[in-house]
């Protein structure tokens, strides 16, 4: 079972989460002004990546609270939690061998 | 019977304290201490199970976990026995009830004992070739065979009576393992101050020191020592020390799941204790000293009972003060064999051979041996074992200069002991993501870098002398703690005497005179996999390790081989004539040994599987006779049968009540959400399909709220308390779902909005009073609110009191008749719903369940959510496109709503479906079909989603989505049934009061 980081409450364990998906994906301003192929590539389109991921969680069983986590998806360790509406941090190489290993 | 094989004096067990039991139906007496194995070897007694595949006769291999042979099941009648138990694991009790498996109808003759010939029909990957054909053989012949003949224990019939726990904890240093390096990590740890927790799989801490009896550490023999540090650990308040505990999974981020056993080994569980406990703990530093087991060596008739590894004698005759047998030989493949012969003679035992595979064994230990008599042939293997329930003789072979195997002799003997060398353990390791690399020196697999943080100490680490284990668990212990926080000294103790460490060892098959047609030289004694089929597996072509796994079933059985994997490897790499490291090893899965179910549901079973949601109406409608059903975790009544009706007719009346007079339905479980805040309006207009901004203060809409991609996901009635504040109901269900999708888009996408969200669901009682009489009954008792239809029309709300208690009245409908749903706080909710109750009696008020709401539903044509839609059907789809609000410029969904696809005139519509018998109540999930002679595979059109007799109406009703339904109205479709066609007309889905009167009453 993981231990997540909540930026706003600590470690936690992953019982006390909901994975939200893929983060930074903002909800297009006016959708209607989408074509259908844009429309559906917001929609359903996702990375799949082997490595690092920038996805959400939410602390539902906490504070309630979405948080964005930067995570690889090879060894499930977390490189760092950040607060909603920030952008997807840049990490150094150290942090991301060390988040692969 | 006579304990004719013990040692008095010798061993760890009380020899004052005889304990009687029973194996098999006979009666055998054994010490406080003992095994299952160790009591019945005293009495001679090898033979203890039967093989999974072939039946073999076989007794215990090892002393302890790691056992793939003694496999009994434990414990009297239906719902206490437990099967598949290792008997080197079982602690015997007064009275405990074992027995043999896998047998018929006795251990010593049984009938479906495979004799040599017949085996050669069931060789690796037999299941994929000889039962292909013919096919239909497979589940009437074949399957129904192989599941009679194969197999092990039985499993209990009764519900388990037995309690099981569970914890989370925490700590710094996690010791897995009380040998010596898990002790002298323990103790390290421990003296910094960090929080420490020690567990052991067996009854005592100490491991190997236990059958050790040349060690001398600090002028204390092994035990002495392990007691001396178990009292230090003992006395301090920040370790806690668990025996009878498997760390049994090592999963991510240092999170260890521990299996603690807590009453099998005792006579009677104390009343109320668990049987067994989970642990999960989350562990800043974990320390692996989980040892190393001695592997088998493979030889024809390896498997004969009476053939075991050499340190399980050692064990056995030390630690219990068992002779494991008189006439022993021994094959060695490493030194320690001489010290197992030392310990055998000390007590009497007489060394027939000891044949060391090595071309030129030499040491002190050797030299000793021959200085007592002892016969050593080097360069020497095992050709085969006579004997078939006890081994009676060897034939021993020299192994020639060219590789061939020489003539043979032969040896009688009552004892095989087979010392091949060790294999580190490295399962937890493994399945920690740990990379393991292969060791020349220790001629296996070890921790290489840890993936978590985590130090594998001692044996498991190829650490195998005495000081230098000592040594290596006390600085991994000091490390760790210092790792955690906690700094201190690495402790030392020195060492007064030691086997000097040996590593080398066996990895294969013996080499073999001939060849071995039907040879039965075992590698994974549980699941019946000999040399042969490895070798087979290799020549039809597999070449990865991982499928000579799968198609052998090697390695696969409940010990995880354990024993079996290295030598398996070896096969396959002499097979393919790749050296062992490249052939690779397979992956080590959880759990390292096999843990009840029990374990894993801990309280979660029966009445605390889930918890039960309970209104306040609750004990009163049961005392109303109510049946109920669950909807989500909720509890709700489903009908109140009076006078022994059964549900048809109960309901019949419910629906009548509430149509000619009244009806009382406990709401309560109806999710609520409060949206407040200045951007309110907002919100919720980007939320839910509809209009808000327009709806006055005071006034409700049916809302509807679709996911992103179009599709109807919850609705429910919205009132607007006032300009920031909704009162927003979901389904029952749907409730956190809905919370959780707000919470998503307030806080991910529009965080600029300034609203809140509450869930208060479970601080509203609702009542709903349905049916003409519904005002006339709630009136007087509203403190005087006027409720007239002019000043609360239907789909208005208002908040006032009810007999003094703040109340929010609804005038909503989900009945079609004139209705009201009041809320008041759920600690006044049973008082009010009594007073309603009371004061409807003059009028005939009924109560009702969830079934009526059903059917007046139904028969108003209102949707369920879930029911008519099911996560592909849009609001039009459902009939509610005019719930949609067109001039909105975007709300969650629409653009979902405008792709072609979303717009098909064919997609599945909302209608009504009558039958032409009005007594033919259609089944829901009932498909529909243009023409029932087409040939099938038919085209289905749609299908039923409900159906109800409607008593008003005094016929069948249902609904059903169907492709084009609103433009095939009038037509005719048929439902095909097994044994009939049933003609249904295509309707409007509103049966009854289309115009709305009544709900406007």
């Amino acid at each position: 079972m993981l231990l997540i980081k909540c930026p706003y409450c600590g470690e936690r364990a992953e019982v006390e989460f909901a994975n939200g998906g893929e983060a930074h994906i903002a909800r297009p301003a006016d959708p209607m002004a989408l074509n259908d192929e844009q429309w559906a590539q917001y929609l359903y389109m996702r990375d799949n990546p082997k490595g690092l991921i920038a996805e959400r969680w939410r602390h539902a069983h906490g504070c309630g609270r979405f948080f964005n986590a930067l995570r690889d998806t090879r060894t499930d360790r977390f490189v760092m939690t950040y607060e909603m509406g920030q952008p997807r941090p840049d990490i150094t190489p150290e942090q991301a061998a060390e988040a692969a290993r | 019977m006579t304990q004719a094989f013990r040692i008095p004096g010798r061993g760890r067990v009380d020899m004052t304290r005889p304990v009687t039991f029973t194996f098999d139906g006979r009666s055998y007496a054994g010490y406080a201490g003992d095994t299952l194995a160790s009591a019945l070897l005293a009495h001679g007694r090898h033979l203890m199970g039967r093989s999974y595949k072939y039946h073999r006769p076989r007794g215990p291999v090892t002393a302890g976990s790691d056992e793939p042979n003694a496999l009994v099941g434990v414990g009297k009648g239906p719902a206490l026995h437990t099967p598949n138990l290792r008997a080197t694991q079982v602690e015997i009790h007064e009275g405990l009830t074992a027995v043999s498996q896998n047998r018929s109808p006795c251990l010593e003759f049984d009938v479906g004992s495979v004799n040599g010939l017949f085996s050669a029909m069931l060789p690796a990957g037999f299941y994929y070739k000889t039962f292909m054909w013919p096919k239909n053989f497979w589940d009437k012949v074949y399957e129904p065979i192989i599941r009679y003949a194969a197999g092990l224990g039985v499993a209990p019939t009764e519900p388990d009576p037995d309690s099981y726990a569970f914890r989370y904890d925490h700590c710094d240093v996690l010791v897995a393992g009380g040998g010596p390096a898990g002790l002298s990590a323990a103790l390290a740890a421990a003296r910094t101050g960090a929080r420490v927790i020690l567990v052991d799989e067996t009854a005592e801490f100490g491991g190997s020191l236990l059958s050790d009896r040349q060690a001398r550490i600090e002028g204390l023999s092994g035990p002495d020592w392990v007691r001396s540090v178990v009292a230090e650990l003992e006395a301090l308040p920040n370790v806690r020390l668990m025996t009878r505990c498997s760390a049994f999974n090592y999963g991510p981020h240092n999170m260890v799941a521990l299996n603690q056993r807590l009453t099998d080994h005792l006579m009677t569980g104390a009343s109320g204790q668990p049987r067994e406990r989970l642990w999960q703990v989350r562990a800043k530093e974990v320390v692996l000293a989980t040892g190393a087991l001695e592997r088998p060596m493979v030889f024809e008739g390896n498997d004969r009972p009476g053939v075991m590894l050499a340190t399980a004698a050692r064990t056995y005759l030390n630690r219990y003060g068992v002779l494991c047998g008189r006439k022993v030989v021994i094959v060695a493949a490493n030194d320690s064999a001489y010290r197992v012969a030392l310990d055998l003679l000390e007590v009497g035992a007489s060394i027939a051979a000891i044949a060391d595979i090595r071309p030129a064994p030499d040491g002190a230990l050797l030299r000793q041996c021959q200085q007592m008599g002892v016969r050593v042939f080097k360069s020497s293997v095992v050709q085969r074992v006579h004997g078939t329930q006890r081994v009676s003789g060897v034939e021993l072979a020299p192994v020639l200069p060219g590789g061939d195997v020489g003539k043979g002799r032969h040896v009688c003997a009552d004892l095989v002991l087979m010392a091949g060398g060790y294999t580190p353990s490295v399962h937890l390791f493994s399945q920690s993501r740990g990379k393991l690399r292969f060791d020349e020196k220790v001629g296996a697999y070890v921790p290489g870098e840890s993936a978590e943080r985590e130090r594998s100490v001692g044996a498991c680490h190829g650490v195998y002398q005495l000081d230098a284990v000592l040594a290596d668990g006390a600085a991994a212990g000091a490390a760790a703690a210092s790792a955690s926080g906690h700094a201190g000294d690495v402790p030392t103790w020195r060492v007064d005497a030691q086997d000097t460490a040996d590593f080398s060892g066996f990895a294969g098959a013996l080499p073999r005179r001939g060849k071995d047609l039907h040879s039965m030289s075992f590698v994974d004694f549980q699941h019946d996999v000999t040399a042969k089929d490895i070798r087979l597996a290799v020549r039809e072509g597999f070449r990865s390790i991982e499928h000579v796994k799968r198609y052998t079933t090697t390695g696969m059985a409940t010990d995880q081989g354990k024993l079996s994997n290295v030598n398996a490897l070896g096969i396959a790499s002499y097979a393919l004539g790749r050296p062992v490291q490249q052939v690779g090893l397979t992956t080590f899965r959880p759990p390292f040994t096999p843990v009840t179910f029990g374990t894993f549901a801990g309280h979660a079973r029966g009445d605390l599987f889930d918890p039960d949601r309970r209104t306040q109406v609750d004990s009163w409608a049961r005392a109303q006779g109510a049946v109920f059903e669950d909807v989500s975790l909720w509890r709700r009544a489903r009908y109140f049968p009076r006078n022994g009706e059964d549900m048809e007719a109960a309901v019949r009346r419910e629906c009548l009540a509430v149509r000619n007079t009244a009806g009382i339905f406990d709401a309560s479980t109806l999710g609520k959400i409060e949206v407040v805040g200045p951007d309110a309006a907002t919100f919720m207009n980007r939320m839910y399909v509809n209009a808000w901004t327009k709806l006055g203060v005071g006034r409700c809409r049916y809302g509807l709220l679709c996911r992103e991609n179009g599709f109807v996901y919850d609705d429910g009635v919205v009132g607007r308390l006032a300009e920031d504040r909704f009162h927003v109901t979901t389904t029952t269900g749907g409730a956190a779902g809905v919370l959780s999708m707000m919470e998503d888009y307030l806080q991910t996408e529009w965080p600029d909005l300034d609203v809140w969200l509450t869930s208060t669901t479970e601080q509203w009682s609702v009542i709903a009073l349905q049916g003409p009489k519904a005002r006339e009954i709630l009136a007087p008792l509203v403190d005087g609110l006027d409720i007239s239809g002019e000043v609360l029309p239907h789909m208005s709300v208002v908040e006032g009191t009810i007999l003094g208690v703040p109340m929010r009245l609804f005038r909503v409908s989900f009945s079609g008749e004139l209705g009201f749903e009041i809320n008041v706080p759920t600690t006044e909710g049973r008082r009010i719903w009594e007073a309603v109750w009371q004061a409807g009696q003059a009028h005939g008020l009924t109560p009702y369940g969830t079934e009526t709401m059903h059917v007046l539903r139904a028969e108003k044509g209102y949707i369920i959510v879930g029911q008519e839609t099911d996560g592909t059907v849009t609001p039009d789809d459902a009939g509610c496109g005019w719930a949609v609000g067109k001039a909105k410029k975007d709300f969650v969904g629409k653009r979902s709503l405008a792709l072609p696809a979303l717009r098909s005139p064919e997609r599945m519509q909302l209608v009504g479906l009558l039958t032409d018998a009005p007594q033919e109540v259609l089944e829901e999930g009932a498909q529909l079909v243009a023409d029932p002679k087409e040939a099938i595979p038919m085209r289905k059109l749609g299908y039923v989603t409900s159906s109800y007799f409607s008593a008003t109406l005094g016929r069948s009703i249902a609904l059903g989505m169907i492709s084009g339904g609103r433009a095939r109205k009038g037509q005719t479709l048929y439902v095909p049934m097994e044994d009939r066609v049933i003609p249904v007309k295509l309707v409007d889905p509103v049966f009854y009061d289309a115009e709305g009167v009544r709900l406007n009453g």
